[in-house]
């Protein structure tokens, strides 16, 4: 039986239990008039039947479709010749990887012989077996946990707190999933870093200020010995993050103030959905515009005025992430002006403030910390940005301050590394990934300070 | 921002309104000795929207509404109030929630600026001068118009720094030392130098409630205003510091005229020498204190001060 067809009638065998739950519920009391003689409300032991009648299931379902390839695989392989079995395990694999190609109708790499056929064949009868098995074991269990829940119900049984407790636990699930993807992102950039670091000393990696990932493919090439030093792609990012937040913070800031305080509702409600049309262009738009636009306007000014800009220079980069930051800088300061209580402001306007005084002595410092949370999450934001620096920053790894010249940044070097065609555990593609961790440990650092300052001086203002 | 002022021309009238206030004020006044002296039975006025009873007049005029109208938008707030507010005089705004007694408050410095839909007719002169006028500043009028909000609003700034914010902006002080001595007079004045003399530096929410709206009274008579407003300023108060604030009425006005908005009655009772009763956007009557508490004119007040509405 298709495992979807199953989830359907698990679903109908659900449905049908919440109708006798509540229907057995209401018939001990005497129909639905007497429902406040039930200690919960007929529904909830409905519902209560119905989790009882699907959850294990569901549960039976996802553990026997973890542990059914490893059992059928173990049972073809017992059922392989003898010369087969003693193979070595990387060789097995490969075979048994065939084997599962030649059941499901794909391509496979090797002649066909007969013993393989044989247990190809013999994993398709396992496969359908096992199904057979599991629609059975379900839609068994199915009905005998419904039949135990709807066999519970007494006018006393307190149905509304289990099924509470099955909904708290149903959301702590929902809610570990996204942490524990965390988890398991970090933990693999960091064993991939590690790797790294065996191959590269981090002192070298940390400190090292010439950056030229070529290793040799081949070990009689010439003039690629390698060099990991990440200084100068940190000083391009911030470099490029300086600018961007030169640009946006008093860009954002200034139109948070007036969105939020001097303009008219008309005004607000034309301009605030504008704004948000600029954070919903994609970054590689931004990207475009960037090195098609602003990239050759900035070299031809430049030239006007006699300096010499470079065709990908850090400041088209930084100019364009800045524009694209501005509405973020902007929103969410204008949330946390807006959090201040109207009464600071009235106080204010009622000791005879101007607006501008209102706004600079009493609402701005009030507001200052949530402002400065939105920045740093700002910041954090334009330091990951890739888009924007891969098509107008360049490849160039110069340590440099000029903002004329072409920098490069961790993300695009990450983007290079990995779509290159070395094999995976070479030192130039495993930099990535420490470029990653180091990339992660900063913005983890500016959001964490960021949390603390909003976080110490909120109170003050409650 | 829609203030628009109903006058044909505003300098004229202006000029022409002072000298009949005063005129009126003392016909007003003379028949208001002879009401005290007689033990009359008027017969009660029932209707809402009929004229304002009582004396709307006060002996020393400084505030003058008349004929004020209030529109948010559509919704009509206030509907043709006159009122005067005499010098050194505390009057009380009573009614029931929604009656336009806040609104009316407003109007007197001018808070309804800030909201886009108000608009203010008629004329509101302060001191023979119409507020409303182009050439008024709205700035300059609330620190001469001084208000005092229902919940305490301390900016988040020290003690020192929150009284010390009027005067500052309004270059009241040349140097540090005139502007400590300002910080510790109104402090004083405000009965709370002695409670925070120590901690001037600590931040203005740290103190409790009653000493908020203290501090918040200090912050507003540190600009040395002529007029204060309270809106409801007791009402998130416990009875000790509610005490404590009225006794500080008492003293300020002698200084000060004071406009209190309240919803408690023997608080009206305890601090005000006139009581102001708002219905529905009318102002219904207005009087001396005693007099509406002993012998209301109108029905509506009456069901008020009885309980039987509000």
């Amino acid at each position: 039986m298709q495992s979807t067809t199953l989830i359907l009638l698990l679903a109908l065998l659900a449905t049908a239990a919440f109708f006798f739950g509540r229907g057995r519920s209401l018939s001990l009391v005497g129909g639905p008039g007497h429902g406040p003689a039930l200690h919960s409300l007929p529904g909830y032991y409905g519902y209560f039947v119905a989790i009882w009648c699907v959850l294990p299931a569901l549960l039976l379902m996802s553990g026997w479709m973890l542990l059914e390839s490893r059992v059928v695989t173990a049972l073809v392989i017992a059922g392989l010749p003898e010369s087969y079995q003693l193979m070595p395990e990387g060789q097995l694999n490969l075979l048994i990887n065939n084997i599962q190609n030649l059941a499901s109708g794909d391509v496979v790499s090797v002649a066909v012989d007969e013993s393989m056929q044989a247990a190809a064949t013999e994993l398709n009868g396992y496969l359908t077996k096992s199904r057979q098995l599991l629609a059975a074991f379900a839609l068994g269990l199915a009905c005998l946990g419904g039949a135990l829940a709807w066999r519970r119900i007494d006018r006393d049984f307190r149905a509304r707190n289990r099924v509470e407790a099955v909904v708290r636990w149903l959301l702590i699930g929902a809610s570990s999933i996204a942490v524990l993807t965390t988890i398991g992102i970090v933990l693999s950039v960091l064993f991939e870093a590690i790797r790294f670091f065996q191959k590269v000393p981090a002192t070298e990696f940390l400190f090292g200020t010439t950056w030229s990932p070529q290793t040799a493919i081949r070990a009689d090439q010439v003039g690629s010995s390698g060099s990991f030093g990440a200084i100068p792609l940190f000083a391009g990012t911030m470099l490029i993050t300086s600018i961007a937040m030169v640009i946006a913070v008093p860009i954002g800031l200034m139109t948070a103030i007036y969105l939020a305080e001097y303009s008219t509702t008309r005004v607000r409600g034309i301009a605030k959905p504008l704004l948000e049309v600029l954070a919903g262009i994609p970054t590689v738009v931004y990207g475009f515009f960037a090195a098609l636009t602003v990239a050759p306007w900035l070299r031809s000014t430049g030239d006007s005025v006699g300096i010499a800009v470079s065709s990908e220079s850090a400041l088209a980069a930084g100019l364009v992430m800045g524009i694209m930051i501005i509405p973020l800088v902007s929103s969410l300061s204008d949330d946390a002006i807006n959090a201040v209580p109207s009464a600071m402001r009235d106080g204010a306007l009622g000791l005879g403030s101007t607006r501008s005084e209102t706004m600079t002595k009493v609402i701005l410092p009030a507001a200052l910390p949530g402002i400065v949370g939105g920045i740093l999450l700002a910041v954090s934001r334009a330091i990951g940005e890739t888009m924007i620096v891969v098509m107008a920053a360049g490849l160039a790894a110069n340590l440099t301050a000029n903002p004329f010249e072409a920098v490069t940044t961790v993300t695009v070097q990450i983007v290079t590394l990995l779509v290159g065609d070395q094999e995976f555990d070479s030192a130039k593609t495993l930099a990535a990934f420490a470029l990653g961790l180091m990339l992660f440990v900063v913005t983890l650092c500016l959001n964490v300070l960021g949390i603390s300052v909003v976080r110490k001086y909120r109170e003050q203002y409650d | 921002m829609n203030i628009v002022v109903m006058t044909d021309n505003p300098t004229e009238k202006q000029d022409s309104t002072s000298p009949v206030v005063e005129v009126n004020s003392l016909e007003q006044s003379t028949q208001h000795r002879l009401q005290v002296a007689l033990p009359e039975f008027t017969e009660q006025a029932t209707d809402v929207g009929g004229e304002t009873v009582g004396n709307v007049r006060a002996e020393n005029p400084f505030m003058v509404a008349e004929n004020v109208n209030v529109y948010y938008g559509d919704n009509h707030a206030i509907r043709d109030v006159s009122l005067e507010i005499g010098k050194k005089q505390v009057v009380a705004l009573i009614g029931p929630s929604g009656c336009g007694k806040s609104t009316f408050l407003r109007c007197l410095n001018r808070m309804n600026d800030s909201i886009d839909t108000a608009r203010v007719t008629g004329m509101i002169t302060l001191d023979g001068e119409d507020i409303n006028r182009k050439a008024q500043d709205p700035v300059a009028l609330r620190a001469r118009v001084g208000m005092v909000f229902q919940k305490p609003n301390p900016f988040p700034k020290s003690i020192y720094d929150n009284v010390a914010y009027g005067p500052r902006i309004h270059g009241l002080a040349v140097d540090r030392a005139e502007l400590d001595s300002i910080v510790h007079t109104s402090l004083e004045r405000a009965g709370l130098l002695k409670e925070v003399k120590d901690r001037l530096e600590d931040p203005g929410t740290s103190l409790s409630g009653g000493q908020q709206q203290r501090l918040c009274i200090a912050r507003t008579i540190a600009v040395n205003p002529e007029v204060i407003l309270m809106d409801e300023p007791c009402s998130a108060l416990d009875p000790i510091a509610t005490a404590r604030i009225e006794d500080l009425m008492d003293e300020l006005c002698e200084d000060y005229a004071i406009v209190i908005v309240t919803h408690s009655m023997q608080q009206a009772a305890r601090v005000s020498r006139r009581v102001a009763y708002f219905h529905l956007g009318h102002l219904v009557e207005v009087d001396d204190t005693d007099r509406v508490f002993t012998n209301p004119r109108h029905k509506l007040t009456e069901d008020y001060i009885t309980g039987r509405i509000g």
